[in-house]
């Protein structure tokens, strides 16, 4: 029963993480096409590496950019992540240097951008972008409440898809979490024992109650 | 009976603090100058902010920036363990960002003191710790104003935030913050001790407006400017980071002028001389 348990949860956390992607993808090919921008991005923060990840890309660099890294301390996508505060910039090329950093972190040098945290709960998840806004539109305080809304709904999606890697680390890696899940693993199988003979399980929940209390 | 009431050798002028007993109503006597109408021109007209000591807590501040001008002081903060560092920062501004804030200030009020404090550009882990650490430390060195185009979502910094909010208010430290237009929890912007600012979309750098739907308080320039960068350059921005630099400057101006004023004081003569209450537009 158990290893059909950890097989079961582990097929659906593969799955939950497609289709989280899906939902990441979707989110920047829809912020592109609203905005009529040239390509949209999402980073998410590695906290353990301390940078910041492609997670999905929409229009320009759309084939090569995913999976690509770089420190969380670099250009606006670092500083929209730390400081919690979205920005638009309309004219990056106007400073060279500062067009460098951006095409590090975009591939290529756009023109304008605009940048918004991800936030969800107390945590400071990642970073959408929206690049290259046609320049005859005017851009209004309205369209940075939209690109919030937007953040909102990435935020939530990249919320799910972190935690499903959490599962799967559970299920599969070396760590603590790993020792927590074998622990219920244990569980489990006392759980589907006819009777609890020696009281362990029960002591064993106790203990964990305790655990719980402690922590 | 304590130790300090029983030893009667206070200083027979010191302001009573705790209680006001009869004998000291005299003493606590204040030379009220208010006018009939607080205008703009009373408030700040003929200022330059001089003498006034501003922080810009953010990125780092680009000294010799055509816009900024003389830096005064320049620190950057880590934090290692419990142990804060503070040490002069040569580094200049990391992103570009504090010195666009320090532009906007500068422009508004040409003569006061721009201060940097660094707490940002080490990347994102223990970015909240600094912030509370460089924000302690500004407070502690008594700016006048301390301009935050920044917040922490973090809830365990929630409460020690609010506890410096409260003490620069009483030792009459402004702290000016950006608020937030998402649906999330953060800090300091949301405490009532300090001001906080969103955006409009006008163009002159004097129109503000007192938002009587708080708890953003006021919205000012935050659209579409263009702001000091890296390299002497500028950049066209938008957002409530460069609205937050407006008020700390026109805050500046007042300060130069009514020195005597306290946050509570200050508050409400930019309320008075907002553009949608009693002020020009």
């Amino acid at each position: 029963m158990s290893e059909d348990l950890r097989a079961a949860v582990a097929a659906g956390v593969l799955g939950a993480e497609e289709s989280h992607r899906e939902l990441l993808q979707s989110v920047v090919e829809v912020a592109r096409a609203i905005f009529r921008a040239k390509a949209s991005s999402i980073f998410l923060l590695d906290e353990a590496a301390d940078e910041l990840v492609f997670e999905a890309v929409a229009g320009e660099g759309a084939g090569e950019l995913v999976g690509k890294r770089f420190p969380s301390s670099t250009g606006i996508a670092g500083w929209v992540l730390v400081t919690r505060q979205p920005l638009v910039i309309d004219d990056v090329t106007a400073d060279r240097r500062f067009g460098r950093d951006v095409a590090e972190s975009t591939g290529y040098v756009p023109k304008g951008l605009m940048a918004v945290p991800l936030l969800h709960e107390e945590r400071s998840l990642g970073v959408l972008e929206v690049l290259d806004r046609p320049t005859d539109t005017r851009f209004t305080l309205k369209e940075m409440d939209l690109l919030g809304a937007f953040a909102n709904q990435a935020a939530i999606a990249l919320d799910l898809l972190q935690r499903a890697r959490r599962a799967r680390a559970a299920l599969d890696g070396d760590g603590d979490a790993a020792l927590l899940a074998r622990v219920a693993t244990k569980l489990e199988q006392r759980g589907d024992d006819e009777d609890d003979d020696d009281g362990s399980r029960a002591a064993a929940v106790q203990l964990l109650r305790a655990l719980e209390q402690l922590l | 009976m304590t130790a300090e009431e029983e030893t009667p050798e206070e200083p027979p002028e010191e302001l009573p603090a705790w209680s006001l007993p009869a004998d000291a109503v005299e003493r606590i006597r204040l030379e009220t100058a208010w006018p009939e109408r607080v205008t703009r021109e009373w408030a700040w007209g003929g200022s330059t902010g001089a003498g006034v000591r501003v922080c810009i807590l953010d990125s780092g501040v680009e000294a010799g920036h055509p816009d900024v001008g003389v830096v005064d002081n320049a620190v950057a903060v880590t934090v290692s363990g419990d142990e804060t560092n503070v040490t002069d920062d040569h580094e200049g501004d990391l992103c570009g960002h504090g010195t666009a804030c320090a532009g906007i200030v500068r422009s508004l009020a040409p003569q006061c003191e721009i201060h940097s404090v660094r707490v940002l550009g080490a990347g994102y882990s223990g970015s909240g710790a600094v912030l509370l650490a460089g924000l302690r430390w500004a407070i502690d060195q008594g700016y006048d104003v301390v301009n935050m185009s920044l917040s922490t979502t973090k809830q365990k910094f929630a409460s020690m935030l609010h506890e410096l909010a409260d003490n620069a208010y009483f030792r009459r430290t402004i702290l000016v913050a950006s608020a937030h237009n998402m649906p999330v929890e953060s800090y300091p912007w949301k405490f009532s001790s300090v001001i906080s600012v969103g955006s409009h979309e006008l163009e002159d750098p004097l129109t503000f407006f007192y938002n009587p739907s708080p708890p953003v308080e006021f919205f000012a320039r935050g659209y579409e400017l263009a702001v000091a960068w890296l390299g002497g350059g500028r950049l066209r921005c938008t957002g409530n980071s460069f609205a937050t630099p407006h008020i700390a400057g026109i805050v500046a101006l007042i300060l130069a002028k009514h020195p005597e004023l306290t946050p509570f004081q200050l508050k409400s003569v930019l309320h008075l001389t907002a553009s949608n209450v009693g002020g020009e537009s």
